[in-house]
């Protein structure tokens, strides 16, 4: 699975706010992290903001923190911001009435079901976890726990 | 996991499920709570002491398989349960890292369970729980085919 720019962004962006709940971190911050655009990711984090996921704090030392919940937050609350990943292609559309289209359908919406089941079930303490233990011990992403 | 915890047991679970089971839970504590062996174990959570009263606020079953499906021997969780008015209390989590302690002793090194795609309540316990995708897909069909 493929996800686009945006959302990947969106995702490392959250979970950097996430590991420091306590800092306020610029876009310039976050970007030289991941070796992305500041211009992209500004709107990335416009984005974030509009939906309540992050705050922004303006002024010297302003910037970015996380306002979600991690326990709460799934991979699919953000990944549904910035693209519909579901949606049916125009090509599978145009054969959707043959045993061939429904049959590929089928197919498809199994792999669909799977994936919206395994992103809404990965919340972003999850993910700090996660991030832990490829890490190794010792390098905590976080102060996060459970 | 006692006798006199069997009704109990039938209860929360009909509560969490609504579907009552008592022969299924019978059988169950006949074959894992009863005679307990390394490899079957029935644990429950108990809130209270024997002054104030017990009463059970969760449970776990599980058991170690060998073999089956080509799988080298690991520890399977075939049911978890936490009283709707004790979550959040860290019961469902208590009670796997107590199993997990009885799977090692029983000589495995791998846990497993599997929950509907739909139940996103087990699916995120357990995901949080860092419970992975597995290298199995389950796999049915409906039998008028």
């Amino acid at each position: 699975m493929k996800l686009q720019i945006s959302s990947r962004l969106a995702i490392f962006a959250l979970l950097e706010l996430a590991a420091h709940p306590d800092q306020q971190l610029s876009v310039a911050e976050i970007g030289e992290k991941y070796g992305v655009s500041s211009h992209h990711l500004a709107k990335v984090m416009h984005i974030l903001g509009r939906a309540g996921l992050v705050r922004s704090l303006r002024g010297a030392g302003g910037g970015y923190q996380f306002s979600g919940s991690v326990r709460r937050m799934t991979l699919l609350d953000v990944i549904e911001l910035f693209e519909d990943w579901r949606s049916t292609d125009s090509a599978s559309r145009t054969v959707v009435g043959t045993g061939e289209g429904q049959a590929l359908r089928e197919v498809l919406d199994e792999i669909d079901d799977i994936a919206r089941a395994t992103l809404g079930s990965i919340t972003i303490a999850t993910m700090l976890k996660l991030v832990d233990r490829h890490r190794g011990p010792g390098r905590r992403a976080s102060a996060v726990s459970g | 996991m006692r006798a006199t915890d069997v009704a109990e047991v039938i209860s929360l679970d009909k509560r969490v499920t609504k579907i009552a089971k008592p022969e299924y839970w019978n059988e169950m504590f006949a074959g894992y709570g009863k005679s307990r062996r390394n490899e079957r174990i029935f644990l429950v959570a108990e809130f209270g002491d024997d002054k104030a009263g017990r009463r059970i606020v969760g449970f776990i079953v599980g058991e170690v398989r060998a073999w089956e499906f080509g799988s080298a021997p690991c520890g399977w969780v075939i049911a978890l349960s936490v009283d709707p008015d004790a979550r959040l209390h860290g019961i469902g989590q208590t009670l796997l890292e107590a199993i997990c302690i009885e799977f090692k002793n029983a000589g495995v090194s791998k846990m497993r369970t599997m929950v509907a795609r739909d139940n996103q309540l087990h699916l995120l316990f357990f995901r949080s729980e860092g419970m992975m995708a597995g290298p199995y897909i389950q796999l049915e069909k409906d039998l008028d085919w």
